[in-house]
């Protein structure tokens, strides 16, 4: 799939929701722990390695489950593929609960969701749509509609 | 870059609607010929597949820090999404109507995952103003992006820099295409608040995706209404 590489590195190189040196193991069958800089970005997970400026990849975050693994540690995988797991290592309970946190609000649906729930919320307690003002009360993309059952 | 290209190609084709969707030509480079592609956009994802009954994207335009403009070019209905930066592309699309070309503009120019953050943290601010009692005034529109003037250029840009070009630039509702300055590279965005939280949403336990949302959103729902509940009447469940 072809996509805008040039944008991306840009992107990995913005101010980070967290960022910190973790261990991380790919999903391949083998693959060993290698000491990787992560920095969360919107709704892209990139990683580096510690030395170098461009990122070795990036995983964009959405429609993932975040899953605690022992000790401290957790995994990132996809929807359409539950078993194929990237492992993080944080080098603390805490430091995994924050990072845990962090990823699961990351994703644009999960924002979108937010930001219905609240609208809808607004709505009931003022009788007024908060959209509104901004002029995107209309817009598909913020209805209730969207959400399915 | 290594990228999740399974994953991406997965949130492109999955069943909940997108939020545009339709034929577009996209101009293969600089000098090259218009191809016509069906293009899907997906939060700040815009996705293009050779036709609608594709199952694989050709490719995926990341929209985070685009700006969106009209264009003049030999085609009708064409606009750009550009992108700051030395060596940065400028995507040019045509659409097949006013009404599509419109539509198109303004649903890229609020593509962003950036904008929403926003959006968001405006509604929260509301939410809590409202829960604690006072009235929410409105924060002035000044924090987020202006509404929509006329102008024939809508910046994905962060408010600040969309409210200082704005400022900068005077443009009277219904001015002619084009009449915004040159694209100048965007701010940083704004740093997210690192104490405050997105939502009560901390640990919900992942089913399958709708199951999931819907239960979410139900949760949180239960959560505020059982918070209201008056001492002399049960809160529903």
């Amino acid at each position: 799939m072809r996509y805008n590489e040039k944008e991306l590195q840009a992107l990995s190189r913005q101010p980070a929701e967290m960022a910190a040196e973790l261990g991380m193991r790919g999903p391949k069958k083998g693959s060993v722990v290698k000491r990787r800089l992560v920095k969360l970005v919107v709704n892209f997970l990139f990683y580096f390695r510690t030395d170098e400026a461009e990122p070795v990849g990036a995983l964009l975050l959405e429609h993932c489950r975040i899953t605690q693994e022992e000790p401290s540690g957790f995994s990132i995988s996809f929807l359409e593929d539950p078993e194929r797991k990237y492992h993080f290592e944080c080098c603390s309970e805490e430091q995994c609960q924050e990072w845990m946190g962090a990823l699961r609000r990351a994703s644009y649906e999960f924002m979108r969701r937010s930001l219905i729930f609240y609208r809808n919320e607004l709505q009931k307690m003022t009788g007024k749509d908060p959209l509104e003002q901004f002029g995107i009360s209309g817009e598909a993309r913020f209805q209730l509609s969207g959400l399915k059952a | 870059m290594k990228l999740n290209e399974r994953s991406l190609a997965f949130y492109a084709t999955c069943d909940t609607p997108a939020d545009n969707e339709g034929f577009l030509y996209k101009k293969g480079g600089r000098h090259a010929a218009y191809h016509r592609r069906w293009f899907v956009l997906r939060g700040n994802m815009l996705f293009y597949f050779e036709d609608a009954a594709s199952r694989e994207p050709v490719g995926v335009i990341i929209l985070e820090g685009c700006t969106v403009e009209l264009v003049e070019a030999a085609e009708e209905f064409a606009f750009a999404v550009r992108f700051a930066g030395a060596r940065a592309r400028t995507y040019v699309l045509a659409a097949e109507s006013q009404a599509a070309m419109e539509g198109w503009v303004k649903a890229l120019s609020r593509a962003s995952f950036d904008y929403l953050r926003l959006v968001v943290r405006e509604l929260e601010r509301q939410l809590e103003a409202v829960r604690s009692g006072g009235a929410a005034p409105p924060r002035r529109p000044r924090a987020l992006p202006p509404k929509e003037n006329g102008c024939a250029v809508w910046s994905a840009e962060p408010p600040a820099a969309a409210a200082a070009a704005a400022a900068t630039a005077p443009a009277p509702a219904g001015a002619t295409p084009g009449s915004q300055p040159g694209p100048e590279p965007p701010p940083l965005p704004p740093r997210r608040r690192a104490s405050a939280p997105n939502g009560p949403l901390d640990s919900a336990s992942f089913a399958q995706l709708h199951e999931w949302y819907g239960q979410e959103v139900r949760e949180l729902r239960s959560q505020w209404l059982k918070s209201q509940a008056q001492p002399e009447g049960g809160g529903e469940a």
